[in-house]
């Protein structure tokens, strides 16, 4: 099978460039991330993150055939030849497959990324209803890989102001838990030209949410409440 | 390296709602526009002279050029503000945009109620 | 390379390797404790191998009905066969429902119950008044409770400013002359760098090591780094020999299908559609203990009666609980089941096969998370500022088998209690211990070396031999020939483990040089594994020696008039020593060992 991956060692690359792999795979060969490990056993300064390989850390998010996916559950038999892999777009390349991610989890932190609530906690555990529970359900599922923000072109632009999809996803996740109390001050924080209203509906980001996640719905959500609290 | 990023300029909210609302009225006001071409068909001079002595077409149609230039406002400043980095720049840019947008208003009253 | 009494040097109270579950509680501890900690984590916290826990933990809050620690404590005695120590099973046991409620406290998402309670499922081994029958003691976010819980610890650590070191790789374990542990060494992986982290405390919190076998449920990651590092540093290694094999991985693909699908109602069939769980385990039937299930499964394979073309897997059904079950309870094992094993699981059964899980052995330690070693007589002396929680350390909760849900509960339980007695060690000895001069050079020496090998051997050859001798060699059932086969064969990898050569050289993000440094410390866990294995002459729990099936006057194969036991093994000269098990509880009676049936 061919691959065409973009690599790049900054200790010995002037530039970024495409190296071409022709490697036969085993049978037991399956998903992308088996393929790279391959190519990684043949060439071991392939550099690239992994961990779980069943899609749920969320470390081999990368650039598939011009999409964002995961590496470990992309079928290779469902893949275009030659497959061209690239770090994700709009975040610094620190080498070959692994970008810098400071900037995609300073927003994520900066949504507070907590419950908050200040009443003393009982002997028992909190209750929620079943219903209250369910908002939480496509919500509490991201595994910030990163494949949505890094396909959002306003966080392409605007990486340090735009919280970014996942980002807005995990505002709304604690906005939406019936066990914070701070949805005001939650909101106060993204009332903001840049922080919540660079989102433009593109929709990138649903579009290539490996768990199927859908943030615009969510951003739209976030919208609705500073609708309900201003009239 | 220390990024401190100031955030929470509390308009942006008002200002996604106001380009929503104005977008309606722009599409509501078109509507009544493209309705009366259709309905008229060959619309002389003298039509649409006499349309606009309609004081309610007049107000519509300053509702109409109002939305626009607040519309433009906001799309326009975010353009500045993702492409002209440098503050002061920023700021006198969008300082002229202000002022012409406001001659463009004053502009728009003068031509709707002047003869 | 810089010279060891050149590296970079920074000080904290408390340090900790690992920043999974184990880890992130502990650190939570210390942070909010208001001392100085650093977390170091190869990875981003939320992508620690905790995050793959799917099906609950395990805490009698009694939602679903009558419970109470007493029989949490008896069925995780049981399912220890007897090897767990009785006073470290007494502590979490009591201490789970707390540790759960605090999680939910924190903003965990539980399922809830329709009174607004979190919602528990039955598992494997959980059982009501001793035995009598199942119960649901598995609280569970549904099928992704790993993710929500590790996710839930890190935002948690956000709100204590705990200070982590990410992408950091542990290298080596820093003693003085006394043996007290000062500290770690680690390497930036982005710059290549290597700093010494100077600490009056020290934490493994490194999780396991399961990526020695061929066919395992783990990332990665998970790479034994703690338990190498305390080889290395003359720590012994306990209770190697006993790795649980989960009873249903994906077969071909080794990724973990949740026993909760089996709390749920699913069921394991053999080829002819039986239902033969029933068989071996009348009462518990397919929630029987993990050991007793993935043995059973092996027995139906070996004897012709494994599903599809080669007869090699058994069938776990789940479309009888219908899409609405599936869909609200189990959501990731559907989409699991269609990624990796083909199937819809809402119409056809999913493929599976016992998979390599879980480490019950580890670095030895006492329920304080205080690590211990014989010295002088004394089986279980505290070395001054070492640590170890969650799958790296053996207190020994978990014995000869862990019960489903008991991890989770256990690097709850025993991250917090390593967090606390750091906290009082510091608060008593508030000074760093001073930095043996030599500290550092042997970290810098292993890295020279790879940076230097040419005409060795590449780090994925060693390793799939590594994989392969010990799944030929160790798995489901033990035979003493091929024990002894085994442990000449992994001498002989472990020999060319010394000899790895990495074609890259980059200053900068090396992956091979890290996978490199991680099967150093994956050949000690293997040969640890291999030794252990091969000396026990027993069955007992997941370690099932084929020659003690049925052998009489010994109770399920087990020998408890001579292995009764702890096993210790010695990176120096694979020396073997045994210590006794703990079977005093703290407040309660003993449970005598007596026959294991489910």
């Amino acid at each position: 099978m061919k691959f065409q991956i973009l690599r790049f060692d900054p200790d010995v690359d002037q530039k970024p460039y495409f190296k071409e792999y022709d490697i036969a795979l085993e049978p037991s060969d399956r998903m992308l991330l088996d393929a790279l490990i391959r190519i990684k056993s043949i060439d071991d300064t392939l550099a690239l993150r992994r961990s779980c390989r069943e899609g749920v850390c969320g470390s081999d998010a990368m650039n598939i055939n011009g999409k964002n996916g995961l590496a470990c559950i992309t079928k290779v038999s469902e893949l275009k030849e030659p497959v061209v892999l690239k770090p994700l777009p709009g975040l610094p390349i620190i080498r070959d497959l692994i970008v810098d991610m400071t900037q995609f989890f300073q927003q994520y932190h900066s949504i507070t990324p907590f419950v908050i609530n200040n009443e003393p906690a009982p002997e028992k555990e909190r209750l929620q209803s079943p219903q209250e529970r369910l908002e939480l359900d496509g919500l509490y599922e991201c595994i910030l890989c990163a494949c949505c923000s890094t396909s959002c072109p306003s966080f392409w632009w605007n990486p340090d102001k735009f919280v970014g999809p996942a980002g807005l996803l995990a505002a709304y996740r604690f906005i939406a838990d019936t066990r914070d109390h701070a949805t005001n001050e939650r909101l106060d924080n993204l009332e903001d030209p840049y922080r919540l209203f660079r989102c433009h509906t593109i929709m990138n980001c649903v579009d290539v949410c490996p768990k199927g996640l859908n943030p615009s719905l969510a951003i739209g959500k976030i919208k609705e409440m500073m609708l309900k609290r201003a009239v | 390296m220390v990024n401190k990023q100031p955030v929470g300029a509390h308009y942006g909210w008002k200002d996604w709602m106001i380009q929503r609302v104005t977008a309606v009225i722009m599409v509501a006001f078109s509507v009544l526009i493209l309705g009366f071409f259709l309905v008229y068909g060959r619309v002389e001079f003298g039509d649409w002279k006499q349309l606009f002595q309609n004081q309610l077409v007049r107000i519509l149609a300053l509702l109409f050029f109002l939305s626009v230039y607040y519309h433009a406002w906001i799309g326009v400043r975010d353009v500045l503000m993702d492409y002209i980095k440098p503050l002061a720049v920023r700021l006198s840019l969008q300082v002229a945009v202000c002022l012409f947008l406001i001659v463009c208003s004053i502009w728009t009253v003068s031509i709707l109620w002047g003869n | 390379m810089a010279s060891a009494s050149s590296l970079p040097v920074r000080k904290f109270d408390a340090v900790v390797v690992g920043a999974g579950g184990s880890g992130l509680r502990a650190a939570l501890q210390l942070s909010s404790a208001g001392l100085k900690v650093a977390v170091l984590s190869k990875v981003f916290p939320t992508r620690s191998h905790t995050v793959a826990a799917q099906g609950g933990v395990g805490a009698s809050l009694g939602n679903m009905g009558e419970d109470n620690w007493h029989w949490h404590m008896y069925d995780t005695v049981k399912g220890s066969d007897w090897l767990g120590d009785q006073d470290a099973i007494e502590f979490m046991c009591k201490a789970a429902p707390e540790a759960v409620i605090e999680l939910e406290h924190f903003g965990m998402p539980f399922d809830r119950n329709d009174n607004g309670t979190i919602y528990q499922r039955p598992f494997g081994g959980h059982s009501q008044n001793f035995g009598e029958k199942p119960v649901q003691r598995s609280c569970c976010a549904a099928d992704r409770t790993g993710h929500a819980m590790l996710h839930t610890l890190y935002q948690r650590n956000v709100f204590a400013n705990t200070q982590f070191f990410v992408e950091w790789m542990a290298l080596d374990l820093i003693r003085d002359a006394a043996g007290d542990v000062v500290g770690v060494t680690a390497l930036e992986m982005e710059t290549g760098d290597v700093m010494i982290f100077h600490a009056k405390a020290t934490l493994f919190a490194t999780g396991g090591a399961g990526r020695i076998y061929a066919s395992s449920t783990n990332a990665f990651i998970n790479t034994g780094d703690g338990l190498g590092m305390a080889a290395r540093a003359g720590i012994p290694l306990e209770d190697m020999e006993f790795w649980q094999f989960h009873p249903t991985g994906v077969a071909g693909a080794g990724v973990l299908i949740t026993e909760g699908v089996r709390g749920e109602g699913g069921i394991l069939l053999n080829r002819d559609g039986e239902r033969f769980m029933e068989r071996y385990a009348p009462t518990m039937k397919d929630l029987a203990s993990r050991d007793v299930v993935s043995r059973a499964m092996a027995t139906e394979i070996k004897e012709g009666r494994g599903a599809g073309p080669n007869r090699d897997y058994i069938l776990l059904k789940l479309d009888h609980l219908g899409p609405d079950v599936i869909n609200k309870r189990l959501p990731g094992i559907r989409e699991i089941a269609l990624k990796f094993g083909n199937v819809d699981c809402t119409k056809e059964p999913i493929p599976v096969v016992p998979t390599c899980h879980y480490q019950m052995g580890g670095i030895p330690t006492n329920y304080l998370a205080e690590v211990v070693v014989p010295k002088d007589g004394n089986p279980s002396v505290i070395v001054p500022g070492f640590y170890a929680a969650g799958e790296c350390g053996c207190a020994s909760i978990h014995g000869a088998n862990r019960l489903g849900t008991n991890s989770l509960t256990d690097l709850l339980v025993m991250g917090k209690s390593a967090g606390d007695s750091m906290i009082k060690f510091i608060r008593e000895n508030n000074t760093h211990k001073p930095l043996p001069a030599d500290a550092g050079a042997i970290s810098l020496a292993r890295i020279a070396a790879l940076d230097a090998t040419t005409g060795g051997e590449s780090v994925h050859a060693v390793g799939d031999a590594m994989r392969q001798t010990m799944q030929a060699h160790c798995g489901v059932f033990r035979f003493p020939d091929m024990l002894e086969e085994g442990v000449t064969k992994i001498k002989e990898v472990a020999e060319r483990a010394k000899q790895l050569e990495i074609k890259d050289k980059s200053k900068v993000f090396n992956t091979a040089r890290i996978e490199a440094l991680e099967l150093q410390n994956l050949i000690e866990v293997a040969v640890a594994t291999m030794v252990s294995a091969e000396a026990r002459k027993e069955t007992r729990g997941a370690h099932d020696r084929a020659d003690f099936h049925n052998r009489p006057g010994y109770v399920n194969g087990r020998d408890d008039q001579n292995w009764l036991k702890h096993t210790l093994w010695y990176k120096d000269g694979n020396k073997l020593d045994y210590k006794p098990v703990n079977l005093t509880p703290l407040t309660v009676e003993s449970f005598a060992p007596k026959a294991r049936t489910y």
